[in-house]
């Protein structure tokens, strides 16, 4: 059924539209993140492209493929899809094109809320948010007769409750998988700390202190409620680990609720299943958790044609009030005419909370890559969490030296 | 075969293992001393859809003036491998000043990460390289020993590991020890500990590692010896039989001194192939709990959005050195050999 309406809908889809943009040359070719959102965003774009060249890499290896393929002069993709940490590199090496120009000739639909700025250019016109939060079970939740909980705390307190009465043995679940996955994790926890990465105006670390003790005191009683194979657990295991119905409570991102609340698997547990705003920690009032962006960039290696193309093309979808009406549940759109469905709860709590974004610093990245591979033996119970957080600082300044940040 | 005759015969191959293999390294070990210029950086108003703040950006325009100016970085020296990431120099004079007694010097040491990625990387080597050479070997022999007719099947059963995919191969036995998969599961109730994880244990993590390089590196011992099995002379064999040699005698005083150089081969690859281990951490998603030189090198290259040249650079030369240390004992063994035979 879902089939058929979905083809309906590009069929519909491609009688129309085409009216508005009349590329008659260039060539566009684009780069994204492989998750529903972006296909269907990438997919609207492609219905005005008139008789440019149109290609797209959907790769979930984007970031690898990146910096080396907009280097090249000319650059293999014209356009770029980044989130807030992902355009951070492009920007260390000027790989992109500032897109006032574009925006003031084509950007009739986009909204200034949607233009991500930096020292007063475009570099990114943003389409939709992101950001992690918590799922619950509320069939379990009611049973146990535990309110939704607000923080993490209270987290841990209904997870062990649950642990206790012998319904599940492992009732949380987080992507605690060692790298990325568990940085970004330190990164919420942090962040709802109140913490300061770097001290101000600098590239010094500021990790190790009370508030990077408490964040990794509070990781680790999550993780010890999590299964334990949690270290080697990414967001699609733990989308697996809740549709098998091992979990109650789980922080996840809000772009994977689509999937969960899909038709495919246990219909017992899709109708349990329940979204909360991102939990607050250690007292604090913003969550822990952080803000996303998705928005597009252009490669400044390419020729004005191509960006002219690939602008028009890409602006289509960014101000296209039917993709959004359409495909309102795959993505909590920034573009205008976006009515929030309740798959967007979480990202709506989040901007309410005041969550912050993830931080945009070009030495960002470096102490991400440190924290993923540091943490990992306190986790373990191996080292103090001194020990850890000043493992994190020393890998990180070693980085940054080398990378000409200290 | 004439020096002449053997120069123009090799010409080729030399051609391209200098612009393959020669080129890349040297690149590489010029690479490893450099890092990137000092970033120059400016505080900037930065806008997104969350709201506004002041924070830094690299500046492009001074940035690429000093790159056009030295685009291979600054000149670093030594300084990438001595830093805290490699050779930790510093760190381990810090250590054997600060601590008191040997084990938590060794501790301390074992915590950095370079010397954290030699052990594991020594470890499997130790335990892979003549486990594999043992099992190879016997499996070798015993093949040896079946019918004729049934023989092809069997050896196309035994090399099958090392046909699979390796990165297949780790994700079949990465799921068998899922704390749900069929290993995993099992030996929860058999140790009656629901809490145990193969995964999440350091040890269990390892050991798994070198059963796994041990499966899929046998098949390649066993080709190499099952087919040096087959030039062993039949007469001195026939000849200890004779004089009543039991079967394990037959083998150490006849067999293995005459296949002993494809042994001092096959040790020499393997060792080498162990020293490189890598695809087994991706594939175990064992990135928590081991680690390998040549997984470093990955690290920096890919698994963050800036990419560490000279790190990966330094530690590539590091691994390079490393397997020739490694092999010298061999090599030397071998070259000696090869003078008394001349």
């Amino acid at each position: 059924m879902r089939k058929i309406l979905v083809t309906l809908l590009f069929l519909f889809f491609g009688t129309s539209a085409f009216a508005d943009c009349n590329i008659k040359s260039g060539s566009i070719n684009i780069l994204a993140n492989d998750f529903p959102a972006l296909r269907t965003f990438v997919e609207t774009s492609k219905q005005c492209k008139g008789s440019a060249d149109f290609k797209v890499t959907h790769s979930s290896e984007h970031n690898k493929i990146a910096v080396p393929a907009l280097t090249a002069n000319p650059s293999e993709f014209s356009a770029r899809i980044a989130a807030n940490s992902s355009i951070v590199p492009l920007m260390n090496q000027d790989l992109i094109r500032p897109l006032d120009d574009l925006v003031k000739k084509y950007g009739k639909g986009i909204q200034d809320s949607q233009l991500i700025t930096i020292d007063g250019k475009v570099m990114a016109v943003a389409f939709m948010a992101n950001t992690q939060h918590l799922y619950y079970r509320e069939d379990i939740l009611k049973d146990m007769g535990i309110a939704v909980p607000k923080t993490y705390e209270e987290v841990v307190a209904a997870s062990e409750k649950i642990r206790a009465s012998g319904k599940m043995q492992h009732p949380y679940a987080a992507a605690y998988k060692a790298g990325w996955n568990l940085a970004e994790e330190f990164v919420n926890m942090f962040i709802g700390h109140g913490g300061e990465f770097f001290k101000s105006g600098s590239a010094e670390p500021n990790i190790n202190n009370a508030k990077g003790v408490a964040t990794l005191n509070m990781l680790k009683k999550l993780s010890e409620l999590s299964n334990p194979d949690y270290l080697t657990h990414d967001s699609e295991a733990i989308k697996v680990e809740w549709e098998s119905g091992n979990v109650a409570l789980m922080t996840l991102w809000a772009s994977r609720s689509g999937t969960l609340l899909d038709d495919e698997g246990d219909p017992n547990i899709t109708e349990a299943t329940k979204l909360a705003g991102p939990a607050t920690v250690g007292g604090g009032n913003i969550p822990a958790a952080t803000l996303w962006w998705d928005g597009f960039t252009l490669a400044k290696n390419r020729s004005d044609a191509d960006a002219d193309a690939t602008f028009r093309a890409l602006a289509h979808a960014a101000s296209n009030k039917k993709m959004v009406a359409d495909a309102a549940d795959q993505a909590v759109w920034l573009v205008e005419g976006f009515v929030p469905g309740p798959k967007s709860i979480g990202v709506i709590e989040a901007v309410k909370m005041k969550a912050k974004p993830y931080p945009m610093l070009p030495q960002m990245g470096l102490m991400h890559g440190a924290l993923g591979s540091e943490i990992v033996e306190f986790l373990q119970g191996k080292e103090s969490a001194e020990q850890a957080l000043k493992d994190v600082e020393a890998a990180y300044i070693s980085k940054a030296k080398e990378q000409g940040f200290l | 075969m004439p020096n002449k005759t053997f120069f123009w015969f090799f010409l080729p191959t030399g051609l391209a293992m200098i612009l393959f293999i020669g080129l890349p390294i040297i690149s590489t070990g010029i690479q490893s001393f450099y890092a990137q210029h000092d970033q120059i950086v400016k505080e900037v108003k930065k806008c997104d859809p969350f709201g506004c703040t002041v924070s830094i950006v690299v500046d492009n325009e001074e940035t690429s003036k000093i790159r056009e100016a030295k685009p291979l970085g600054k000149f670093n020296g030594f300084g990438t491998y001595t830093d805290r990431n490699h050779l930790a120099v510093d760190e381990i004079k810090k250590f054997w000043n600060e601590t008191e007694s040997i084990n938590a010097f060794i501790d301390q040491v074992t915590n950095l990460p370079f010397y954290k990625a030699l052990i594991f990387t020594l470890t499997y080597c130790l335990f892979v390289t003549p486990n594999v050479l043992l099992l190879g070997f016997i499996i070798a022999l015993s093949l040896n020993a079946v019918a004729r007719k049934i023989r092809g099947p069997l050896i196309f059963g035994t090399i099958l590991p090392m046909i699979v995919t390796p990165l297949v191969g780790s994700l079949v036995l990465f799921w068998m020890i899922d704390s749900q998969g069929i290993i995993g599961a099992n030996i929860q109730n058999l140790m009656n500990d629901p809490y145990l994880s193969l995964k999440s244990s350091k040890t269990l993590t390892w050991i798994t590692i070198i059963i796994y390089g041990i499966w899929h590196h046998s098949p390649f011992a066993f080709v190499v010896f099952y087919a040096a099995l087959q030039t062993v002379p039949q007469e001195p064999v026939e000849a200890a039989i004779i004089d009543g040699a039991s079967r394990f005698q037959r083998i150490k005083h006849i067999v293995l001194p005459h296949i002993y150089p494809v042994v001092t081969f096959v040790a020499l690859i393997s060792l080498m192939d162990n020293f490189r281990v890598f695809e087994p951490i991706i594939g175990f998603s064992a990135e928590g709990s081991a680690q390998s030189l040549s997984w470093l090198i990955y690290d920096n290259l890919v698994n963050e959005e800036v990419i560490l040249f000279g790190s990966a650079a330094a530690t590539s030369i590091m691994t390079i050195v490393g397997i020739a240390i490694l092999l010298a004992p061999v090599l030397i063994r071998t070259w000696k050999e090869f003078r008394i035979a001349r």
